[in-house]
């Protein structure tokens, strides 16, 4: 297909009609088939595009000849114009206008409109990474050896002269799109503009870095007039990738503008979902920035986490990738806190802009929303410290408790925007600990547990939030646990604390379920040998006073029924603590009967189904059986680390039950076997 | 380069019919490169799974703009049909942008831009790393051209059987795929040659 084309270009004039319709299939089948054109193919459209792009007429064409009765025009069209309405006063671009346009001013539309494509897939590839060194070696030479001015430019091969031309190109792009343009669509093209020709600089410097120096000096004042506020500030993303890739070479302090990028335009505009979306990409594009030397800028994750607060379905998936990359050991435990906390930064952020001195014309917040009490406590001074808190741009090394805001930002709970970043944190939190597990240390892992039990209890009250989180909490507890074994006995205060607290029985029965697993699996000596006798008794009788009472709980119209999972791990974990300290034995198999009397008997028939009453029952006949051969209870209930074999214990469900069944038989056909 | 272009049903967040996203219109500029499979794929199983991608683009689209119009309050969609001579209201249509994980449903990664207007939704599917600024104010563009040379959202009117006519704009506008940078006058010049090829 590209052969046809070029053969078509070849033959006919170089000002035919129909030449303009040719160049965006050659452009596709370069894109799509780099490798078809030969190189005096390539070469003849090279030379054709240069003309194209910088010889293009600056007189404005000719109306079409309106028939046979039109009275001929005596005068000759104008001159081009620029979107200012000033005349133009160097070569055609995409920004010159007119009332009608020549052929040839047409086709500089189209070759600009493809040059970029062109100069990537038209050149052999660079030799990338394992000549780095040399490459920037070269381009430090190249560079004190250049002076500003170009070579004889006209005696160049096709294709460098192409490349000069382009730059002279974008060079008058950045120029014209300082003007202020007459028209919106101008104005609109304009940054479209400025943002292709930061691209095709980048592109040229990549392919020959001799154009480093002349586009350093144009793009540092370009960077002077975007940081200052005037401009599109979209342009800003592909001014920073510039300088990130060729920053280096050229000893450029870049500093200034990632410092712009990275703590004022989030805070700024972090409700234009264009931008956030480009912001976002470029982080994911270059990760490698926040391990290399610029890793100060994941500090500035809450400002980033700004962008997700406030568009958090087309930026989920964006952050589950972009978050390990945050992640760090020193500020881990402000970023847990601060992604518990994102929905509320959603409520915060709107009533930010709400109370913006000079809002916009068109409302950005929740016009359908009225929440006169919270915005009047936004405003107050006594909650200014912990609003300024929520909205910092960058990590403060501090841990507040918002427990005041929730209370006061409790009317826009239910709103559609913090609804939807509700639903985005659950996912969130699972990459954050798969990623914080990587460079966790001890202290740290034991931060992070005890972090995790005092906030399941301190979250903005989104509908749905607090179950779905508790759920990731609490496997994410025991999956510290696992990693951390003697987490246990280390926190062991701690933990005590939290399963004596009653009052948290109904809302975090997740949250409890693990934390009496975890004891039940990891208080022991195999654990951690620091582990006493009197830490295992302290803990059965905490537990004990937490069965009775959860037993002996009736449900009402505010406390919802506590899930048989409760009643069972309490049972399963006092007697694996048993079976550690045997003179727990008498103790808790008294306590199993009273259970299995309990769970059979009417009063309970009311409160739990069928189904749970018989697995409670179950269940303790089946502890108390194996207590009746307390070296098995604790072979099967405290294995030794060797005996610990994935396949055996890796489903918890399955594998003590069935363990427990197997002896629960083994001893009754022994009873059947007694004689009399 | 615009690997797609789709147009196709917006129904208003939380509506209660529950009836299904349907792609209006569709042309697919770019080719998947499949050079691992050896087998030579019939013309017709291409053609389905090029509509099926469009159409899981068509419900992302729709998913993503019915989320940014219950997050930002908009009353639900007015879906009563505009007199042809009141002016759209392109200012105030909700757009945005999202990423295509690659394999999900093209093979490459790719991003997607998208215009919400009243009823419809229009959408260009891009390659990873586009000018955005460009490839939203195409978009904007040919909406803007397409609703009121095609006066879709009238009543009565079956976009289904001006196929041609969109092809007529697209020709134009975006050929081939391919982004122009045009300024106002072009827009304008090139309007013209299609009203005088295509009379309303």
């Amino acid at each position: 297909m590209g052969q046809h084309v070029l053969k078509a270009l070849e033959s006919r004039q170089p000002e035919g009609p129909s030449v303009r319709h040719l160049l965006p299939i050659l452009s596709k089948v370069v894109s799509l088939a780099p490798g078809t054109l030969r190189e005096d193919q390539t070469n003849l459209l090279s030379k054709r595009l240069v003309d194209w792009l910088r010889y293009a007429s600056i007189q404005q064409g000719l109306p079409h000849t309106g028939g046979f009765f039109s009275t001929p025009r005596a005068r000759q069209p104008g001159p081009i114009t620029e979107v200012d309405g000033a005349v133009a006063t160097d070569f055609f671009t995409v920004l010159s206008t007119g009332q009608h346009f020549t052929e040839d001013q047409w086709l500089n539309v189209q070759a600009f409109s493809m040059l970029r494509a062109w100069l990537l897939h038209s050149s052999p590839e660079d030799p990338s990474a394992p000549d780095a060194d040399d490459k920037s070696e070269m381009e430090g030479s190249t560079l004190s050896v250049l002076s500003a001015t170009s070579t004889a430019s006209r005696l160049l091969p096709p294709r460098e002269r192409l490349r000069e031309v382009a730059f002279e190109y974008c060079q008058r792009l950045i120029e014209q799109s300082n003007r202020r343009a007459l028209r919106k669509g101008d104005s609109d093209l304009q940054k479209a503009c400025l943002v292709e020709a930061i691209l095709v600089l980048d592109v040229l410097c990549r392919q020959d870095p001799s154009f480093l120096y002349r586009t350093l000096s144009c793009l540092k004042a370009l960077h002077g007039r975007l940081s200052g506020g005037l401009g599109c500030v979209r342009a800003l993303l592909p001014l920073a990738q510039f300088f990130l890739d060729h920053g280096e070479a050229a000893a450029v302090d870049s500093e200034a503008i990632y410092q712009h990028l990275f703590t004022r335009v989030p805070s700024e505009l972090f409700h234009s979902p264009m931008l956030a979306f480009e912001f976002i990409q470029f982080c994911r594009d270059n990760l490698h920035l926040f391990s290399g030397n610029l890793s100060v800028f994941k500090l500035n994750f809450p400002n980033l986490f700004k962008f997700l607060a406030w568009n958090s379905p087309p930026l989920t998936s964006e952050f589950v990738l972009l978050l390990p990359a945050l992640v760090d050991a020193g500020t881990a435990l402000e970023m847990l806190h601060a992604l518990l906390d994102l929905p509320c930064l959603t409520a915060a952020l709107d009533l930010q802009l709400r109370s913006l001195p000079a809002p916009s014309e068109r409302p950005l917040w929740d016009t359908s929303l009225r929440t006169p009490s919270c915005l009047e406590a936004f405003r107050d001074p006594r909650f200014q410290g912990l609003f300024q808190h929520l909205l910092r741009t960058k990590a403060s090394g501090t841990m507040e408790r918002l427990t005041p805001l929730h209370r006061l930002l409790q009317p826009m709970a239910s709103c559609a925007r913090v609804a939807q970043c509700a639903e985005a944190v659950p996912t969130l939190l699972q990459v954050f600990f798969s990623a914080v597990t990587q460079v966790a240390d001890g202290v740290l892992t034991n931060h992070l547990a005890l972090l995790l039990l005092e906030r399941s209890d301190a979250l903005y009250q989104v509908p749905l939030y607090e179950a779905h989180v508790h759920r990731v909490l609490s496997s994410q507890f025991l999956a510290l646990c696992k990693l951390k074994p003697s987490l246990v006995v280390e926190l062991a205060k701690d933990l005590l604390e939290f399963v004596g607290s009653v009052s948290g029985i109904h809302s975090r029965a997740s949250m409890l379920t693990s934390v009496v697993w975890a004891v039940g699996e990891y208080l022991s000596v195999t654990c951690d040998r620091r582990c006493t006798v009197e830490q295992i008794n302290k803990f059965f009788e905490a537990l004990e006073a937490l069965l009775f009472e959860v037993a002996q709980s009736r449900p009402s119209a505010t406390l919802p029924k506590c899930p048989p999972q409760v009643i069972t791990v309490l049972m399963t974990t006092l007697t694996k603590l048993a079976s550690r300290s045997q003179d727990l034995i008498p103790r808790v198999s008294l306590l199993l009967s009273k259970m299995r009397t309990l769970a059979q008997s009417p009063a309970t028939g009311s409160v739990h189904s069928e189904e749970d009453s018989e697995a409670i029952c179950t269940r303790a006949t089946e502890l108390l059986n194996l207590l009746k051969m307390p070296s098995v209870a604790q072979f099967v209930l405290t294995p030794s680390v060797e005996v610990c074999e994935p396949r055996y214990h890796r489903d918890t469900n399955t594998a003590l039950p069935l363990a427990l069944r197997t002896v629960s038989r083994l001893v009754e056909k022994e009873a059947s076997l007694l004689p009399g | 380069m615009v690997h797609a272009f789709l147009i196709h049903t917006l129904r208003a967040p939380l509506a209660q019919d529950t009836g299904l996203c349907r792609v209006l219109y569709s042309c697919v500029f770019g080719a998947e490169k499949s050079p691992d499979d050896p087998r030579a794929h019939g013309a017709e199983r291409d053609r389905l799974l090029r509509k099926e991608q469009i159409l899981a683009v068509a419900r992302q689209v729709e998913s993503m703009c019915q989320l940014q119009q219950q997050a930002s309050g908009r009353p639900p969609m007015d879906l009563q049909p505009q007199s042809s001579d009141e002016p759209v209201p392109l200012q105030e249509a909700s757009c945005g942008a999202f990423r295509l994980a690659a394999g999900d449903p093209f093979r490459e990664a790719r991003t997607v831009v998208w215009l919400g207007v009243l009823s419809l939704g229009f959408a260009l599917v891009l390659d990873a790393h586009e000018n955005l600024l460009l490839a939203e104010s195409t978009l904007r563009l040919l909406a803007r051209l397409l609703l009121d040379h095609l006066r879709l959202l009238a009543l009565g009117a079956s976009l289904l059987l001006r196929a041609d006519r969109i092809e007529g704009i697209l020709t134009r506008f975006l050929p081939h795929g391919q982004l122009l940078f045009l300024n106002d006058q072009f827009v304008q010049a090139l309007e013209k040659e299609f009203s005088a090829a295509w009379p309303r």
